[in-house]
């Protein structure tokens, strides 16, 4: 009960339902797309990673070699350990949960963590939406393999339409104020054009970049508009300490001089 | 046979993707533009996973009925609606837009 009247917690349970029903798609895809019932549940309950693994199923359907579908899959991933990083600073997890939370680390749950403001929240939201995910995503995954094509396409359940929702609705909190809001549309307009050029999965990797980027520059203006003492004045000041400094000793130096020059 | 390889390669592959995150040494997440960069990828990251969900198609773009769901979605947000009831939005639209015979 009390866990329940956790806003972090509803969130990840929501986002779970909604992620977790989509494993039917995976599932059912999968077979289609050749894989064993077995080699399906592999992907869901080892890789974990829902991108990367459509990416693979995605390249194995369309004749592509293992080698190939692994790559995709691999290139996907490699977001997962920007969330890695981003949750160890946040949640800064010890001993097992380091390990644990490490195949945890996907999309839901570092967008239910790191929405919220509170750590306690931050750590709630990751393991609700973390495991939530796991088992649904896992059980509807064993659904989807079993009953192959036979439930349709889950697009006309509106499951697709579902994640975009679920995606703009963790973003939405973070655009208060106009650089939020700048650093979101750059990002979105960099996604897009980067999609005919790269894989799939890779605009996302660029607009992390873009991201970074932004945060990297404009961190260092902010610092000399905000603390006119860090480095880029800090010069300044110094120099101008130094020469006030060593003034009043010139001038005494002079007065002792000059009675000195009076005798 | 040789799918199974390739296939649990990619599992332990993506595992040691999420793993190397949690061992990027300490001090450097303590520098203010680390946490900083941190929160800008975070509105990055979830932005362009929006917009990838929304109107990517493999390597293509798409106007179908995933554009529904993120205006629909959108609306719920500005009315304040709670989480699920946004998400729910979002699915019910697709679906909807589909059975009308859009995207």
């Amino acid at each position: 009960m009390k866990l329940l009247a956790s806003p972090a917690v509803r969130v990840g349970i929501s986002i779970s339902i909604a992620t977790g029903l989509y494993g039917v798609s995976f599932g059912a895809l999968a077979v289609t797309s050749g894989l064993n019932f077995w080699q399906t549940m592999a992907l869901s309950l080892l890789l974990f990673s829902g991108g990367s693994q459509f990416a693979f199923i995605g390249v194995v359907a369309g004749g592509g070699s293992g080698i190939a579908a692994m790559s995709a899959a691999t290139l996907l991933g490699m977001r997962n350990g920007i969330y890695g990083m981003q949750l160890n600073a946040l949640l800064r997890p010890t001993g097992w949960r380091k390990y644990v939370g490490a195949q945890l680390t996907i999309d839901e749950s570092t967008a239910t963590s790191t929405g919220q403001a509170d750590p306690a929240e931050q750590r709630r939201g990751f393991w609700a939406a973390g495991v939530g995910v796991y088992v649904l995503w896992n059980l509807f995954t064993a659904v989807g393999a079993l009953a192959g094509s036979g439930l349709g396409d889950p697009k006309q359940w509106g499951l697709d339409g579902a994640a975009v929702a679920a995606f703009l609705a963790l973003l939405w909190p973070r655009l208060k104020g106009r650089e939020p809001m700048a650093i979101a549309v750059a990002c979105a307009v960099a996604t897009v054009i980067a999609v005919p050029f790269v894989p799939p999965g890779v605009p996302i990797l660029v607009a992390a970049v873009v991201a970074a980027l932004v945060g990297w520059f404009s961190h260092g203006r902010r610092d000399e508009g905000l603390e006119p003492d860090v480095e880029p004045y800090g010069g300044h000041h110094a120099g101008r300490h130094q020469d006030t400094g060593s003034m009043p000793p010139c001038a005494e130096r002079a007065e002792g001089a000059d009675p000195g020059a009076g005798a | 046979m040789s799918l199974w390889i390739w296939l649990l390669t990619a599992c332990v592959l993506a595992y040691a993707w999420k793993l190397v995150g949690y061992f990027v040494p300490a001090r450097f997440l303590e520098e203010p533009r680390t946490s900083r960069v941190a929160g800008t990828m975070t509105i990055g990251l979830l932005a362009s996973l929006a917009v990838v969900n929304a109107v990517v198609s493999g390597q293509a773009l798409a106007a179908d009925a995933r554009l529904g769901a993120l205006a629909a979605a959108a609306i719920a947000l500005v009315v304040r609606a709670p989480f699920l009831v946004v998400v729910i939005a979002g699915a019910g639209t697709a679906a909807l837009l589909r059975m009308m015979g859009w995207g």
